[in-house]
């Protein structure tokens, strides 16, 4: 019965799979055709001499120092508005603030920054403002949920002896939960800041600035040498944002 | 005898650490314009709760829903020949890439020659270099390349997918016992058996969790792809967004929350039937 159930999900997907095919109406032979393989070799031919000047590496280091900000000041913005949303979802302000909280904090998660950034665009204007608040919409969500598990699995007791001292609510707070939870913490922020970069640099696509933008316009405008170099761009960045990471991680959490 | 100390002795470094980030962060500001009063001036505010208001009722005429429906469909269609077309790449890929199968490390404690780290790195390099591009930006290309619509959404889905799933399972053959595959090919069995019978019932259940939980993420991707132009769900979203039609851009979102769960909860069960 067992074995029944799963070849007929084995054979789900296959049918399903082809049935996508179906839908779409894709012709693999005509994608795979003389034909269209040539004019795409022909297009992507026309990126590979990416355009090298000074004045153009010059506007995508300005782009590419934009992104890095965008994602920078959107993660921090994040930070201390998923904090101040941790708390009443990790349930310090009674069940009522905490369900609200929760509710707001998944439906900030649940849309995709791409999403957040054409809002964004249309209520702030274009530009890397949009782009940043965008980030800091979604990341509130995604900071606030992982701080209030992080509040919630704390040890209460260095709070506790704080406010049987007599000390107030935020200094038990600030002296008895914040250093144990510090680490932590910052570990989410840097791990999310990480994913900010790569999506900052896309976020352009709808007007949201940064190496996006640059890359969205000259491929509008058929300067397919610009736009190379600005993809090469985006790849020395995430390939520099991986490494990095990589790299931190072994020195900072096996230490 | 204890006298009462309301003095914080790391007041002072972390005071320091807060004036190094601000004058490390200012630059930033300027350069991303952040400026949150955009959002409280007054004609912005009316523009958005405008557009807020709108929100409720969600469209749901006839006509809308068809579309929605449509779009819906369009968008799991091109999730799932995505990841087809990605394993067709990814499964040849991941084997030539993966040091599980070199037959000079069967004989070396599973140190592969010299030679063959060399062939094998310009696989490698493909694969980082198809999956560091994201998905969007290939979606952008291929809309330049192909034309607007789905196939686009498809062929950057199969590319970027085909990187990471490369990478990932070549990695997951060699983090499993090496030493039955080992033993096969020093017993002379061809390389493929090799996999097939020392390699694959070990990671098969691994396999099969990764490839259900990046059909998940494909959903989501080929969501996002739509704004530039690569068909389904998110396609529609962008053209409702440009026409300030609010009301359609609810019940879009909505089915996206929808779809995202109902994935999730398919995936959980085919990960929890099949493995």
């Amino acid at each position: 019965m067992n074995r029944l159930i799963n070849l007929l999900l084995v054979v789900g997907i296959g049918v399903a799979v082809i049935a996508s095919f179906g839908y779409l109406e894709l012709d693999l032979g005509e994608l795979g055709s003389a034909t269209s393989l040539k004019q795409m070799g022909t297009y992507a031919q026309r990126f590979l001499s990416p355009d090298l000047s000074a004045s153009h590496l010059q506007a995508i280091l300005k782009g590419a120092l934009e992104t890095l900000a965008m994602s920078a000041l959107g993660t921090l913005l994040a930070a201390v508005f998923g904090i101040l949303l941790a708390l009443p979802a990790a349930g310090r302000f009674g069940w009522p603030l905490q369900s609200a909280s929760r509710l707001l904090l998944n439906g900030l998660r649940a849309i995709p920054e791409l999403v957040w950034a054409a809002l964004m665009v249309l209520a702030a204007g274009l530009g890397p403002n949009a782009g940043t608040l965008a980030l800091a919409l979604h990341t509130t969500g995604v900071l606030g949920r992982l701080f209030a598990e992080a509040l919630e699995n704390t040890p209460p007791e260095p709070a506790e002896a704080i406010r049987l001292q007599g000390g107030n609510p935020v200094l038990a707070f600030c002296y008895g939960t914040l250093p144990n939870l510090a680490p932590q913490l910052l570990a989410y922020c840097l791990y999310r800041w990480e994913n900010n970069i790569r999506m900052a640099s896309v976020l352009g696509f709808v007007g949201a600035g940064g190496l996006g933008q640059m890359l969205y316009v000259s491929l509008s405008l058929f300067q397919e040498a610009q736009a190379s170099t600005v993809i090469l761009a985006m790849l020395i960045l995430v390939l520099g944002v991986d490494s990095l990471s990589a790299w931190s991680r072994q020195r900072w959490i096996k230490a | 005898m204890l006298t009462a100390d309301s003095r914080d002795p790391a007041a002072a470094p972390r005071l320091l650490l807060t004036l190094l980030a601000i004058a490390l962060l200012w630059p930033g500001i300027q350069l991303s314009e952040l400026d949150l009063g955009v959002l409280l001036h007054s004609d912005s505010q009316t523009e958005m709760g405008r557009f807020i208001s709108g929100f409720w009722p969600p469209a749901h005429d006839h006509d809308f829903l068809q579309l929605l429906l449509k779009a819906t469909l369009q968008t799991l269609a091109i999730a799932t020949a995505g990841m087809a077309l990605a394993l067709l790449l990814a499964v040849p890929a991941s084997l030539i890439a993966s040091r599980a199968l070199s037959l000079s490390a069967a004989s070396r404690s599973g140190i592969p020659s010299r030679l063959g780290r060399l062939l094998r790195w310009p696989v490698r390099g493909l694969l980082i270099f198809l999956r560091s591009v994201p998905e969007i930006v290939w979606a952008l290309l291929f809309v330049r390349a192909v034309g607007l619509g789905p196939a686009a959404g498809v062929l950057a889905i199969a590319i970027t997918y085909s990187g990471m799933l490369g990478k990932v399972y070549a990695e997951i053959f060699e983090s499993t016992d090496q030493r039955p595959a080992h033993a096969l090919m020093q017993a002379g069995s061809g390389r493929l058996a090799a996999f097939a019978y020392g390699i694959l019932p070990n990671v098969a259940a691994e396999l099969l969790s990764y490839t259900v939980y990046r059909w998940e993420c494909a959903i989501r991707a080929s969501v996002v792809m739509g704004f530039v132009g690569a068909g389904g769900l998110g396609q529609q979203i962008d053209l409702s967004l440009r026409m300030f039609a609010s009301g359609e851009v609810a019940s879009m979102l909505l089915t996206f929350l929808i779809l995202v769960l109902g994935a999730d909860q398919l995936s959980r069960l085919l990960r929890w039937r099949l493995t």
